[in-house]
């Protein structure tokens, strides 16, 4: 399969997203990325389409629901939020989105830090194969994997995508 | 005769499933609880928010010999994973009553305990414990007699990482009672395995073992040249119990020679920080204008100990578990 151009899928998360903002009237917004493909993605729209920084980020290893099977994961980086985000209007980025199982488990971080008053999710890529009810707001690009294919976003600067072929479980 | 415990501690693919010494553990993965622990940590050196990592786990404090202070550490940290805990007072339940140590343990195995924290006032029982436990249960050592206290020496270690920007390098000095202190000894090791250029231990010759060299520090008996150039002093307590046994001669004594003064800290490097295991003894080891100085960082010392337990009991949790496949995140 052709990956898709990775300057056309960020410019149409970019445009969307601003749509998003603009529709939903978002004022003052924090731009949440998750670790690690996210907050590469979160940092490239700042940096090249104006997306209100600064940059704050989530580590979702100590919420992911799977640590029965897979255990701890061995590279653990820390969230950083800011003090507050009671009320507050979020953009959660991440780089793909497949089972939503890592939304899901961004959204319960988050909410250990307060209420907010809105997620937006964008993410560069939607691979499909959802398994929870998480869908994005913005996206770059869908795209339909074989069974074994699994698609990376490669970084921080330039982002790249690239196919890894694995018969691991999603 | 007992199996080689910094193999025991390891699950076949590296990872750790039980945490009994600091001794013989890689450079990688001391650094690794270092870097687990500070992910507990906001970015002014604050526990976050309580993360549901290890829900539906339950966590059993075994406590054969008292200790108020390090038990609670450990029940909050298994609190902040959201695991279960039970204290279980043992010392006045079932070994009182005759039970035999693995009769007791087969008990709680059959309770469906994931963890067992242990402290006991014998050298090596947390790693008989180890040995001898079903499968899938992680022993994490609470302090074993004279032998090693490992999460007060990691907590240490990430006191220094974050106070000092990292430990290789560093010129750390132990003082007091280093004879009957498993802490000394977990810190010797994880010292020298993390890069620390100098660790020297420092006490009269009645508390100095004979083979404290052998680990890689240097004994001085002279206080006051063991604090040149000092990064990094570390204060020891000092039981009184000792005194009765004529080690040493009193307490004012002792004071004079080996307590913290101003004066004495000010032959360390100005920015040299002061760390106690707690409970401190004013006035014995050391002064309070020290103690509550702004060089001393013993306060926070107690937070960063939750956070290196929460990432002990996480990882050893995570080494446990029966399908070993490699980590992978979910997208």
């Amino acid at each position: 399969m052709t990956l898709p151009d990775i300057k056309a899928t960020c410019t149409t998360l970019a445009q969307q997203l601003k749509q998003h903002i603009c529709d939903n009237q978002i004022d003052n917004p924090i731009v949440v990325g998750i670790h690690t493909g996210g907050v590469w993605v979160a940092q490239h729209l700042i940096d090249e389409f104006e997306l209100p920084g600064p940059l704050y980020s989530v580590d979702i290893s100590f919420y992911r629901d799977d640590f029965n099977q897979k255990g701890l994961n061995p590279k653990v980086q820390g969230s950083s939020l800011p003090d507050t985000i009671e009320g507050r209007d979020l953009i959660l980025i991440d780089d793909v989105i497949m089972s939503g199982r890592t939304v899901r488990a961004a959204i319960n971080e988050l909410f250990d830090y307060g209420r907010p008053s809105s997620i937006t999710l964008a993410c560069l890529l939607d691979v499909g194969q959802r398994q929870l009810p998480f869908q994005p707001d913005a996206c770059g690009a869908r795209l339909a994997l074989e069974a074994n294919q699994r698609i990376k976003v490669k970084g921080p600067s330039p982002l790249s995508l690239y196919l890894k072929n694995s018969d691991t479980e999603s | 005769m007992m199996s080689d415990p910094s193999q025991l501690q390891l699950a076949p693919n590296g990872e750790l499933r039980h945490f009994l010494t600091t001794e013989g553990l890689s450079k990688e993965l001391l650094e690794s609880i270092l870097t687990k622990a500070s992910g507990f940590l906001d970015s002014k050196g604050d526990l976050i928010a309580k993360v549901p990592l290890l829900r539906g786990k339950s966590v059993v404090n075994l406590f054969f010999e008292n200790s108020t202070r390090t038990r609670s550490t450990f029940e909050l940290a298994a609190t902040r994973l959201s695991a279960d805990i039970l204290n279980l007072d043992i010392q006045r339940s079932a070994t009182s009553k005759g039970e035999t140590l693995m009769d007791t343990l087969w008990n709680l195995e059959a309770m469906h305990a994931d963890m067992f924290v242990v402290r006991h006032a014998d050298s090596g029982a947390a790693h008989f414990i180890a040995e001898h436990v079903t499968p899938n249960v992680a022993i994490i050592n609470a302090g074993d007699g004279r032998h090693a206290h490992p999460t007060q020496a990691m907590l240490d270690m990430l006191t220094i990482q974050r106070h000092k920007q990292g430990i290789e390098g560093k010129v750390v000095a132990i003082v007091g009672d280093i004879l009957h202190s498993r802490v000394a000894r977990s810190q010797i090791h994880a010292l020298k395995t993390l890069g620390a250029a100098e660790v020297r231990v420092v006490g009269p010759a009645t508390l100095l073992p004979k083979d404290i060299e052998d680990l890689g520090a240097k004994a001085y008996y002279d206080f006051s040249l063991a604090l040149r150039d000092c990064d990094v002093v570390i204060m020891l307590r000092l039981q009184k119990e000792r005194m009765q046994n004529a080690l040493l001669p009193s307490e004012s004594e002792f004071f004079r020679l080996y307590g913290l003064t101003s004066e004495k800290l000010a032959l360390a490097k100005p920015d040299a920080i002061v760390m106690h295991p707690g409970p401190i003894n004013r006035g014995v080891e050391i002064e309070s204008a020290v103690a509550d100085g702004p060089q001393s960082v013993i306060l926070k010392q107690v937070g960063y100990g939750i956070a290196v337990r929460m990432a002990v009991m996480a990882m050893a949790m995570s080494g446990q578990r029966t399908n070993q496949a490699g980590p992978e995140a979910p997208q």
